[in-house]
């Protein structure tokens, strides 16, 4: 399992923890900055988890993987695709040197997120240097484990505002044998519409976007279940790359130059009336929108419908992640001072508050 | 060291005059019914935990979410402790009643308030039964997936506290994998909603922080969950084997051949015997182990992976594989799995059933080492195993009314945690630490990470007035649990009672 370039580097990062503690010094945790562009610029000195890396251990029959925060999600791709698995959330990598710490902290999914989990489900333990400069060791190895309160699964998504996550346990699954991608011919509302509908049935859908003009929708699982959807289904057969293009962003749609929001809304949200472009995500649960209009306004259209919003371009406003009610900040601040007393940890990254 | 609430280790709780809060909570909350007679609160001083027992100082039964706000902001202002309490079936205590606290019974908010079959939801009361919503989504093809054993009783309130778990889990996940949103009051009587109907939401998870927090960062009102749609056919393989290293090896080799089954459980031939004892299910009682495969999905794959598994099965072993020839064979294959407590339960007096978590590849060497510490302490163990997710249930057979039995009991299965924790599992897969597990927390976490615990509390509770005593352990009774370990078999403080 050992790769050559394999360190534990754990001891050196706790020591620059320890040293920021001491001199009260912001720190800037990174790995390879892919994902730099989301949240809010935050000043420090620079914490580079790329060192402490390589995969700790994998045992394919137990369906886990460890592996250290800067170890590159490319390489942890390869080694789970040998043994024909997979971490089926799909992560995004927004770069080629994507690490696993960053995955995590960003807590990022890609187009199997309504049918698989979310990168925070498949996470099972996670060792993290707290705002006491201690190394912990959180949740574990094993996929059900009720012990404590789940820190792990709270790590995700957390933009490395509450500790330096050092290592993470992930659930991975076998590939399904069978994979077909196809598209149809239909306009968004009906396409939300089929969704909704097929949504209610056992139909091997894992995954269903909409970009204005075809339903894109890729088909997994058994020989025999994907031939049965593919005849009932019918449409184009589409290259299984697609997948891969939208969940990096590279499609077409990405590349003109307003403004990208990402829209997380309600399963069967209708379609929404707003200017620019949209494209259909996550079967309806997550929609980008290219558009110029103000930040104010999308928001108030998508709280509408209880969703929220994401600003994905840098810079453009100082709240990119939608900003929380009154009673929720004021927990997340108890939780932010309770875990990171001194306020060294990405201060500022997701909210000015934190 | 006493099991129960020990002020002297697990922190000095606020005394509370009985009268002064009932007067504020009559006068606050007029129609709010309240038990406070003795004999009215003898049927909740346990749980699904029964061997553990205090009488709550009272038992407030509300109807209306005021009224447990009401109830949270009158026990704030006083300091008054407060354990809520779902349908009463956790087997971990953690809605073991404190003589100092109210106990806060949700179980009267039973409406299914909405199932939206288009997005897949539905929005319940905390007092809602696990199965009552499977039942109220079955009209649309749709189903909730976590199928805890209990699920005819437990409410999903309890499930959400406790992160429940069931025989799915493998495939489907824990209850944090299928809940999209919580509302819940806090200590102080605020409202908070974490998560969202939308499958994320911005900011910190504490959907996920929340989920099997076991009561101890505020009380659960309503639960958003997601529908699946029902597998479109199920199937079930029995394999018998004449060792259960090699009924272990076929689960690794199941999973090597890329299947992931909806249900793999193991009963070892205690197990084995008790339940086809009492439920006539078919089982073959000389095996050594046997496997239940459970196998879901639409029905062309289900064949394939059928005989995929009868292969795999062979290969590893076993000496006969069966599968059930109808729905009818199918539902009694089960339910020998699902009655082997009660079934275990008929062979002795008591029994007392664990709940450690294994990584599965050690399963030969656990089973091993439950078998030597079963003869050292005297006491058969049954084994029943969630299979597919390391979920071990050993089941310790002992009779109370025997002097020292249920010690040497509770010793033994300690001894088991222990040994999970040491192979790199856990003291708990689904149960929850409650008050039961709260000396092996000592061993599985150290005081740094202990702190750390504590410090989410603070975040939520600052004053601990919520469940306190469960989940996580103080720092001061850790230090007294190892210094017994140090002294193995010399007990510091012999006076005191051990439960």
């Amino acid at each position: 399992m050992r790769g050559a370039d394999d360190v534990d580097d754990s001891l050196v990062l706790l020591e620059q923890v320890n040293q920021a503690l001491e001199n009260a010094t912001p720190l800037r945790i990174q790995g390879s900055n892919s994902k730099a562009f989301l949240g809010r610029t935050t000043a420090g000195e620079i914490l580079d988890t790329r060192s402490h890396r390589g995969i700790v251990s994998y045992d394919p029959t137990e369906l886990v993987i460890t592996a250290r925060c800067g170890t590159p999600l490319t390489e942890l791709a390869e080694v789970l695709d040998a043994a024909q698995q997979m971490l089926p959330c799909e992560p995004p990598s927004f770069g080629d040197n994507a690490t696993v710490g960053g995955m995590i902290a960003c807590g990022l999914s890609g187009p199997r997120r309504p049918w698989s989990g979310s990168v925070r489900d498949f996470v099972l333990g996670t060792r993290v240097i707290s705002g006491q400069g201690k190394l912990l060791r959180l949740g574990g190895e094993v996929m059900k484990n009720v012990a404590g309160y789940d820190l792990s699964r709270l790590m995700a998504g957390s933009y490395g505002c509450l500790g330096v996550i050092t290592e993470v346990s992930l659930k991975v699954l076998p590939k399904p044998r069978q994979c077909l991608s196809i598209s149809l011919e239909m306009n968004s509302e009906r396409a939300l519409l089929q969704l909704a509908q097929w949504g209610q049935q056992p139909l091997p859908i894992s995954a269903a976007c909409h970009d204005g003009e075809r339903l894109h929708l890729r088909l997994e699982g058994g020989e025999g279940s994907v031939k049965a959807a593919h005849e009932r289904l019918g449409g184009q057969w589409l290259e299984d790359s697609y997948w891969g293009d939208l969940n990096e962003h590279r499609l077409n749609f990405f590349d003109e130059d307003q403004p990208l929001w990402r829209l997380s809304l309600p399963h069967n949200t209708p379609r929404l009336s707003l200017p620019g472009r949209q494209l259909v995500d996550w079967g309806g649960a997550q929609r980008w929108l290219k558009s110029d209009a103000e930040a104010a306004f999308i928001r108030q259209v998508v709280d509408e419908v209880g969703g929220h919003v994401t600003c994905f371009s840098h810079g453009l406003c100082d709240t990119p992640f939608q900003p929380l009610p009154p009673t929720l900040l004021r927990y997340h601040r108890n939780l932010k001072q309770q875990l990171d007393p001194r306020g060294i940890f990405n201060p500022g990254r997701l909210y000015a508050e934190l | 060291m006493n099991i129960l609430y020990d002020e002297r280790v697990d922190g000095a709780l606020p005394d509370v005059d009985k009268n002064e809060l009932l007067l504020a909570l009559r006068t606050r909350l007029p129609d709010l019914e309240i038990l406070h007679q003795q004999e009215e609160l003898k049927p909740y001083e346990c749980d699904g935990l029964s061997a553990y027992r205090t009488t709550p100082l009272l038992v407030v039964l509300p109807r209306h979410l005021d009224e447990v706000q009401g109830i949270l902001r009158v026990c704030h202002e006083l300091q008054v402790p407060v354990v809520a309490r779902g349908a009463g079936t956790g087997l971990s205590g953690g809605a073991l009643p404190l003589d100092k606290g109210v106990l806060l019974v949700m179980a009267r908010f039973n409406n299914i308030l909405h199932i939206d079959s288009a997005a897949r939801t539905a929005r319940v009361q905390p007092g809602v039964r696990n199965l009552a919503i499977s039942q109220a989504a079955a009209p649309f093809g749709l189903y909730y997936a976590p199928d805890p054993s209990s699920q005819i009783a437990c409410s999903i309130g309890g499930n959400v506290a406790e992160n429940a778990g069931g025989v799915h889990c493998l495939k489907y996940g824990l209850t944090v994998h299928n809940v999209l949103k919580v509302d819940i009051l806090t200590v102080e009587g605020e409202y908070l909603s974490l998560g969202s109907n939308a499958l994320d939401s911005p900011g910190f998870d504490l959907l996920a922080l929340f989920t099997g927090s076991e009561g101890l960062l505020g009380v659960i009102t309503e639960v958003t969950v997601k529908l699946l749609p029902k597998p479109q056919t199920a199937k079930v393989l029995l394999a018998a084997f004449d060792s259960v290293e090699k009924a272990g090896r076929a689960v690794g080799d199941i999973i090597a051949a890329g299947i992931i089954p909806g249900g793999l459980e193991m009963m070892d031939n205690l197990a084995i015997r008790a339940a086809e004892d009492f439920i006539h299910a078919g089982y073959p009682v000389d095996a050594q182990a046997i496997l239940l495969c459970e196998l879901d999905g639409v029905e062309a794959d289900v064949h394939d992976d059928c005989d995929r598994v009868r292969q795999v099965l062979l290969q590893a072993g076993a000496i006969e594989v069966r599968q059930a020839r109808d729905e009818a064979e199918r539902v009694r294959f089960w339910a020998g799995r699902k009655n082997a407590f009660p079934a275990v339960g008929r062979l002795s007096p008591d029994y007392y059933c664990m709940d450690g978590t294994i990584p599965r590849r050690e399963l030969p060497g656990v089973l091993q080492a439950i078998a030597q510490l079963s003869e050292q302490y005297g006491l058969r163990v049954a084994n029943v195993f969630h299979a597919g997710d390391g979920n071990m249930h050993p089941l310790i057979l002992f009779d109370a009314n025997q002097p020292g039995e249920l010690d040497r009991a509770e010793a033994l299965g300690g001894k088991i945690l222990e040994l999970c924790v040491k192979v790199g599992g856990s003291i708990t897969g689904e149960h929850g630490v409650g008050r039961e597990k709260i000396n092996q927390m000592c061993a599985q976490f150290n005081s740094d990470e202990l702190t750390v615990f504590h410090s989410i509390k603070a975040a939520f509770d600052p004053g601990g007035l919520l469940n306190p005593g469960k989940n996580i352990p103080t720092l001061h009774r850790c230090a007294e649990f190892g210094a017994m370990h140090v002294h193995a078999g010399q007990l510091p403080f012999p006076e005191l009672e051990r439960f």
